[in-house]
């Protein structure tokens, strides 16, 4: 049987009723699923984790932004988007300033009097969602694609490789400003754009695991109890491709953002009244030269801080889940 | 090697054909130019004019048609902004975007094969893993807002150099370069520095990796064996082996540095292809982006046949395998 039949077999066999399956599966030992191999391995990494101190710094780190940005409505001084909250006589306080309203503007305000504080949680907020969403969906289409072209083989494979090939042949912000400028401004836009550069690293990453595991007993034993082959692809072998992709997930989330904030700051990102980090940055940009620092400054500090916090929890995660490195 | 060349030409040039449609089909799909160009007051009659001057009232596969039969030819249209061809638009700040990426090129190399071979000799010492670490920050961050970093500490604060633009212009060998004089070089300092710290960073990890490597082979023991210095080992020796994997990336980053150099020229207002790119999406000057596009996609599917065609002379096994697929 051709590979290609192989995979046509995946699609006929999906529309079996679900209790066929499971009288198929229900025979002898079928290969342990990956939650099955227990809570021990889990923990393991887990403690493995914490041993690193710079990760777990990182971690807290992560993990306080993030915490942050999402309760901004509740913590932030001012809702910076609030016409009423905010008032034109604090535009452009030095850091440390007083507004109006008694508040002190710890970070300094912008041109309309916003309180930079306020506004950088709110900005880090459409920042983190834009970067995260973008790779959670880039990842689906990604692994499920770079998985199918490795089980499938032949043509299929050799396709969607070509199109991999292709994508990653051309610089992400070049293709991603070029998107933008045909969709316009826009989250959902700016989203559909990143996951569109990024799914192809996905694709890459998970095929070349699968190559690896799809030779393995587990996947033979399972031919041989005949388990549909989807639910071979997506109960067993992706699984089994999972942790080298939630290391470069994790690594390209921080990514994202960057990209995210570099379309902002050119001016092709997120509308003017979803301001993400980057467009923060790009407002400040106007007011650098005359030494108002500031507006620009303090978003990108934000900015930096979690990019290199996901760094560094990726970095610890690819040591952790790697098996060859453990020490 | 006949046959491979030949495939791979044909590739290529579908490459261009696919990218050709798509980026056709796309900016037709953004927003009327006319819009943009008549004035605020302007009657029916004169949005006709400006529509039928532009050829934009023709149906989409005539305009298509024309396009393609255009660009064989070379014309990739007007530039509705500048009303000269879009290419010689382009083509004027090609040496500009050119001149800054080679010598962004030049900084990562100077930047980044020292602390990377620094780094290789002494890997586990507290010198080599700060180099390490500082080079994921030189991928990982912004590389706009270093370049605003940059400005507000040595153009507005300390006023050493130039915050934005480029140089006086001199013609060397029928180049108009900037970097020859004091002045055009502090122009190019900033954004070339930021240009290449990303590249920098690249090469600090492969210079770090080749030298480990080199370190532990036979040769560098035989040259100790010998008695040579460790000066001479280090700077004939190491560095001479070494260079051979940075030479090659570089190589093929160079594509990658003119895409980086439209966020570098936006932020120092350097008045390059990059910029350009960004004016022209703003003002929606559709020639110009499509002229863009079909010359960074013809530059990049050059640099990957000749890298390919370039492996493929050195190792017979890719051309080989490649009929399967």
């Amino acid at each position: 049987m051709s590979e290609n039949a192989v995979l046509e077999n995946a699609v006929s066999e999906n529309a079996v009723p679900e209790n066929k399956i499971s009288e198929t599966a229900a025979a002898p030992p079928p290969p342990p699923p990956v939650e099955d191999k227990g809570e021990s391995l889990l923990r393991r990494h887990i403690a493995n984790y914490f041993e690193s101190v710079s990760a777990t710094i990182g971690l807290v780190v992560l993990v306080t932004i993030v915490a942050a940005a999402f309760l901004s409505p509740w913590i932030a001084p001012q809702n910076p988007y609030d016409l009423a909250a905010i008032s034109i006589m604090d535009n452009m306080l030095k850091p440390g300033e007083q507004l109006d309203s008694g508040l002190v503007a710890v970070l300094g305000t912008d041109e309309q009097g916003r309180d930079m504080v306020s506004a950088i949680l709110y900005g880090l907020r459409v920042s983190l969602i834009v970067g995260a969403s973008s790779v959670l969906i880039a990842a689906i289409i990604g692994a499920s694609a770079g998985v199918l072209a490795a089980y499938a083989g032949g043509r299929i494979e050799s396709f969607v490789m070509r199109i991999v090939d292709l994508q990653l042949s051309f610089p992400a912000i070049l293709v991603a400003l070029i998107l933008l400028a045909v969709f316009g401004r826009g989250v959902d836009k700016v989203i559909l754009a990143l996951v569109i550069v990024q799914w192809a690293y996905y694709a890459r990453t998970v095929r070349g695991s699968a190559l690896v595991e799809k030779r393995r007993e587990y996947i033979e034993a399972g031919r041989c109890l005949a388990l549909p082959n989807s639910r071979l692809v997506f109960r067993h072998l992706l699984p089994n491709c999972l942790p080298p992709l939630i290391v470069v997930a994790t690594v390209q989330i921080a990514n994202a953002i960057a990209l995210e904030s570099t379309l902002s700051f050119l001016g092709v990102g997120v509308p003017v009244t979803e301001p993400s980090l980057g467009m923060l940055i790009a407002n400040g940009y106007r007011y650098l030269l005359s030494g108002n620092y500031w507006i620009s400054t303090f978003p990108g500090v934000a900015l930096v801080i979690v990019i290199v916090a996901i760094n560094l929890v990726g970095d610890r995660l690819r040591d952790v889940l790697n098996p060859r490195l453990s020490r | 090697m006949l046959v491979y060349l030949i495939r791979r030409i044909g590739q290529s040039i579908l490459v261009v054909a696919v990218m050709a449609t798509l980026v056709f089909l796309s900016i037709y799909a953004i927003g009327n130019p006319v819009d943009i160009l008549a004035s605020q007051d302007a009657d029916q009659q004169e949005l006709d004019a400006i529509t039928r001057r532009l050829g934009l009232d023709r149906p989409m596969y005539e305009q298509f048609g024309i396009f393609v039969w255009n660009a064989l030819q070379g014309d990739l249209g007007r530039s509705f902004v500048y009303a000269k061809p879009a290419v010689d638009v382009i083509l004027e700040r090609f040496p500009a975007t050119m001149e800054l990426a080679f010598v962004a090129l030049v900084f990562s190399i100077v930047i980044g094969v020292p602390l990377g071979v620094i780094a290789g000799l002494k890997p586990d010492s507290f010198v080599g893993r700060s180099i390490m670490s500082t080079s994921i920050l030189g991928f990982s961050l912004p590389n706009f807002w270093i370049g605003l970093m940059f400005i507000l500490l040595f153009a507005v604060q300390l006023r050493w150099l130039p915050a934005s633009g480029r140089g006086p212009v001199t013609e060397v060998l029928g180049m108009p370069l900037t970097f020859v004089t004091w002045e055009g070089l502090r122009h190019l300092i900033l954004p070339a520095v930021t240009l290449a710290l990303y590249k920098a960073s690249l090469v600090i990890r492969i210079a770090q990796a080749g030298t480990r490597d080199v370190m532990l082979q036979d040769y560098i023991r035989f040259a100790r064996a010998k008695g040579l210095s460790h000066r001479r080992i280090v700077f004939v020796h190491v560095l001479k082996n070494m260079m051979i994997p940075v030479v090659t990336v570089l190589g093929l980053e160079l594509g990658s540095m003119i895409a980086f150099a439209v966020v570098t020229e936006s932020v120092f207002a350097y008045p390059g292809m990059g910029k350009l790119l960004i004016d022209s999406i703003s003002r929606l000057d559709r020639p110009v982006i499509v002229a863009y596009l079909m010359m960074t996609v013809v530059i990049f599917v050059i640099i990957n046949l000749v890298v390919d065609l370039l492996y493929a002379a050195i190792d017979p096994r890719v051309r080989l395998s490649e009929p399967k697929g």
